[in-house]
């Protein structure tokens, strides 16, 4: 069994976590305006699926650039990734790195030059 | 044991462990629905023009499911903050509706929407038959207005026994709205206001079909892939719903009083782990619902 290491937690890192109940009191009103930010983007995703971009590769498009922003707005201001430890963004960079080796593998798979 | 750095930072990471803990799951998370995913856009890629199903879903009801996802992690967050202004019965009652939320979710999926799935029936028409069939499927018009064609007929089964019995030659549909009008330039695209069946009644060879099914992950890569994924986010939900009722009762009490800024850390990494599932449901919405 490993045994955390012995080291006393580093005082100014504590109070970084127990902010001052004033500092918090301040983000909830903006924690509303993003829930109503995403409301108001969800009807606008589904009111533009019905509207005709051309194709339906240029719906997906909208629809997608729609959900990527309020996935974004939920990531950043929610998951609190506006202003988090740098250990957490390499972890995430790293994520990133493989989704996208992952969809790149599906790409491969379907532009297969043996086939098309 | 008691565990170390629930509420002060570990000083090689710079973070309370279970901040890394979650952060670290959410990460392999992402890999698991990347995969389902890049399924997803392999299988619609690659499917032949009209044999991707689009409308089949309820708009409305899928739309407030997401406004109740959305709302629920609006509250989760404000829970939270209550926590951090230890403000305890605030607390009480923005868990309260997250929980909720999160049931309704559960409970409009399962009971309503998926039910509702499993008796619908599509009878995808053998290529060469589809000019038999031609009254409900409006292809001629399709293609002038340069449109992919109508390869199913869809409705409710009058005689479910034809699924199973050799003996019953023919399908008896009650044909969904569409196929009573098909040149109907109102019809070329799904409407946002759900239609049931008609009570207009069509027969259908079953010599003539390709495959004939109700709305079950059998029917199409479409609905095996709207089944999987809803399915596992189903379980996702479930999961946020138990651990934020385990800190919601009074075992959620009893660590306030020990000490609130670990439960407040509990509550922030269940909810992160709720923020995600809502992040997850963005992207199914618009993709199985909408496009």
């Amino acid at each position: 069994m490993n045994n955390p290491p012995t080291t006393e937690p580093v005082e100014h890192e504590t109070e970084h976590y127990a902010p001052h109940s004033h500092d918090v009191s301040k983000h909830v009103r903006g924690y509303l305006l993003v829930g109503g930010t995403l409301l108001v983007c969800t009807a606008l995703t589904v009111f533009l699926s019905y509207m005709d971009f051309g194709s339906q590769k240029a719906n997906v498009a909208v629809a997608m650039v729609l959900a990527t922003f309020k996935a974004g707005l939920v990531a950043y201001i929610f998951m609190h990734l506006s202003a988090e430890k740098k250990l957490i963004y390499r972890v995430l960079i790293f994520t990133g790195i493989f989704v996208l080796g992952l969809f790149w593998l599906t790409y491969l798979a379907w532009y297969d030059p043996v086939i098309h | 044991m008691e565990i170390p750095y629930t509420v002060t930072a570990r000083p090689d990471t710079g973070l309370w462990n279970a901040k890394i803990g979650i952060w670290l799951f959410l990460a392999s998370e992402v890999m698991l629905f990347g995969g389902l995913f890049s399924a997803y856009i392999f299988l619609r890629l690659d499917a032949e023009p009209g044999f991707w199903p689009h409308g089949l879903l309820n708009v409305p009801v899928g739309t407030m499911n997401t406004a109740i996802l959305i709302a629920s992690s609006v509250t989760v967050v404000l829970a939270w903050a209550a926590l951090k202004m230890r403000q305890f019965n605030k607390y009480k009652i923005y868990m309260g509706i997250t929980i909720l939320c999160g049931v309704i979710f559960l409970v409009v999926k399962l009971a309503y929407e998926w039910p509702q799935k499993y008796e619908h029936f599509g009878a995808f028409i053998k290529t060469d038959k589809l000019e038999k069939y031609e009254k409900y499927l409006g292809n001629k018009h399709l293609l002038a207005e340069g449109l992919p064609p109508r390869v199913e007929i869809t409705g409710h089964l009058h005689n479910p026994a034809a699924l199973k019995d050799p003996n019953i030659k023919e399908y008896e549909i009650g044909l969904d709205q569409i196929y009573t009008d098909p040149t109907n330039k109102a019809m070329d695209r799904p409407h946002f206001l759900f239609v049931p069946p008609t009570d207009k009644v069509a027969m259908i060879e079953k010599a003539d079909v390709e495959r004939g099914t109700m709305f079950l992950p059998t029917h199409s890569t479409y609905f095996a892939s709207y089944f999987t994924i809803t399915g596992l986010h189903g379980l996702h939900v479930l999961g946020g719903v138990i651990v934020f009722t385990y800190l919601w009762l009074p075992a959620g009490s009893k660590l306030y009083r020990q000490n609130p800024e670990h439960l407040a850390n509990r509550v922030e990494v269940a909810g992160l782990f709720w923020h995600f599932v809502d992040l997850v449901w963005i992207f199914v919405f618009p993709l199985f619902y909408l496009l």
